[in-house]
């Protein structure tokens, strides 16, 4: 069968193989310089100045997650785009925030989304989240080599976990390590102050809208601490991209729905710059 | 040693021929009709893991009947096909033309290969376009051919006698009710000339609907929504397809969300 499978316009021999329902494996046999880990690096000296994409926050509520980002990526001290988009749907019932390496990191979403669908499309079920967010942390750690460079992906994943009906968060670090976040959970240059933010105004009980409101004040914190970080930017109508998993699936917020939560605390900071506050003891 | 007999090309041809018809008889048929939303996949198909019907890509789907390895085999490659076209160039850029191309000439090489047995299979690639006249519909026979179809299309076992049927009543503009009820009414009429009855568990219903707000617009139908619209009286379907076409959008992509989950 091999020897007429080459330019006739046949399916290939590998397609027709049966074997894996991932595609990152049947890129791996059919094609491999397609796969991101796959390409040789060159040796370089010193940082090389490249887009950045900076923080993502996260919170889970009680009917599901929601996953924001802000619209920055940074090239050293120059803001190299303003309104970059970091938060994708990964399928029907997850989403993924990135931080580092903007190049790289998209690539990485398309091949991630891709490879859930793949697995839908060819099982015709779809992976569990801890199966899918595991399959993430294989994708981060073929990067490895290209992080120890200085090009690190940094990924935030989010999902509607359809067997325990609840919202689940998990973190990643370069290495692919990966760990469940419970409550929320903050990635990128910015995240040590979305973190702080989100530490004092989360609550177990939160409703889906409040949960919006926590991620955007917690991106408003990042933005004022973290020059990498950018704020909401009312004048242009730039509004952090807000994403929503719940049982219904996968929604990512109107604009005009992230201006409202934006104006609502944008209004309350001219009285209160530095946000709502905690009660001491 | 016996000397082999010389067997004439045609007489090999036609051999070939015959035995991939004669497999492909002996399945159940599926049939494919355009409405005005979409595309709709009937197939009289009881198990409800082996699927006859699926999705290709975003707006593609697949159907087949004849030997099951032999399709799913097929039907794997095309989606690594697609997955692959799209990420390397875009998602746009894969349509049903270019995967018909290649199951035409995957079906050719291998039924005209000596060394194969030929795929006891007949196909069905169809992509739903922005509007009716933009939908495409492609019927692939064993031998590597291609039909470009319009409208009603049916394949398997007493495909003539359903085509027929379907010819003379499907018409432009029918509702998903309408093309569903009519492609139910096909697929009951049996060889002998004698109906039988389809309960909703016995079919694998699945549509390619343009007004589904996903990038995917493959969906299933599946349970309670199918019986609904199976249901659904003549003069029920005739007042209720005004509000239908106006609430389904809605309703479509609630029960495409509970559908996926349940799968």
């Amino acid at each position: 069968m091999e020897a007429n499978t080459r330019s006739t316009g046949r399916l290939p021999a590998a397609f027709l193989t049966p074997g894996s329902s991932s595609f990152m494996d049947f890129l791996a046999s059919h094609s491999p310089g397609l796969l991101p880990g796959n390409r040789p690096l060159p040796a370089v000296k010193g940082a090389i100045e490249i887009p950045h994409g900076t923080t993502i926050v996260g919170a889970s509520f009680p009917g599901g997650v929601v996953l924001a980002g802000d619209r920055r990526a940074t090239m050293g001290n120059v803001i190299a785009q303003r309104d970059i988009e970091k938060v994708f749907p990964a399928d029907e019932y997850s989403a993924v925030g990135i931080a580092g390496t903007a190049g790289l990191a998209v690539e990485m979403v398309k091949l991630f989304q891709l490879e859930l669908e793949h697995f839908e499309k060819v099982e015709g079920v779809q992976l569990s989240l801890e199966g899918k967010a595991n399959r993430l942390s294989t994708m981060i750690r073929g990067n490895l080599g290209m992080a120890m460079q200085g090009l690190a992906v940094v990924p935030l994943f989010a999902g509607w976990d359809v067997d325990r009906q609840k919202g689940r968060i998990f973190s990643y670090d370069v290495t692919g390590g990966r760990s469940e976040e419970h409550g929320f959970a903050a990635t990128g240059s910015g995240s040590v102050f979305a973190r702080g933010s989100l530490k004092k105004l989360f609550r177990e009980d939160l409703t889906e809208s409040q949960a919006l409101t926590l991620v955007v004040q917690a991106l408003y914190d990042a933005a004022d601490d973290d020059s990498a970080t950018g704020g909401p930017d009312l004048a242009r109508r730039i509004y952090p991209i807000v994403t929503v998993i719940t049982e219904e699936g996968f929604r990512k917020l109107t604009e005009a729905e992230c201006s409202e939560i934006v104006r609502a605390i944008h209004e309350r900071r001219l009285q209160e710059p530095d946000g709502p506050r905690a009660a001491l003891l | 040693m016996s000397t082999p007999f010389y067997v004439s090309p045609q007489q090999a041809m036609a051999d070939r021929a015959e035995y991939a018809r004669k497999g492909i008889a002996r399945g159940r048929s599926v049939v494919v009709l355009q409405y005005t939303d979409g595309v709709v996949f009937v197939a009289e198909n009881p198990s409800r893991a082996l699927h006859k019907v699926s999705e290709i890509y975003d707006r593609i789907a697949f159907a087949a009947v004849g030997k099951y390895n032999e399709f799913e085999n097929l039907r794997i490659g095309g989606v690594r096909y697609a997955d692959l076209r799209g990420y390397t160039y875009d998602r746009d850029d894969v349509t049903a033309r270019g995967l018909a191309n290649v199951y035409a000439q995957t079906l050719g090489g291998i039924f005209s290969s000596a060394a194969e047995k030929p795929y006891e299979v007949e196909l069905i690639v169809a992509e739903v376009g922005a509007g009716p006249e933009d939908d495409q519909i492609y019927r692939l026979p064993h031998d590597g051919s291609i039909v470009d179809e319009h409208g009603s299309v049916a394949i398997g076992g007493n495909a003539d006698q359903i085509s027929t049927y379907l010819d003379q009543r499907h018409r432009d503009g029918m509702t998903l009710s309408e093309a569903l009820k009519l492609a139910v009414e096909s697929l009951t009429r049996d060889n002998n000339g004698g109906e039988r009855t389809l309960t909703a568990e016995q079919l694998e219903v699945a549509v390619l609907d343009r007004t589904r707000p996903q990038q995917r617009k493959f969906k299933r139908l599946l349970g309670r929504q199918l019986s609904r619209l199976l249901e659904d009286t003549p003069t029920g379907a005739a007042e209720s397809g005004a509000t239908e076409s106006g609430a389904e959008p809605e309703g479509s992509s609630e029960e495409g969300g509970a559908a996926s989950s349940e799968s």
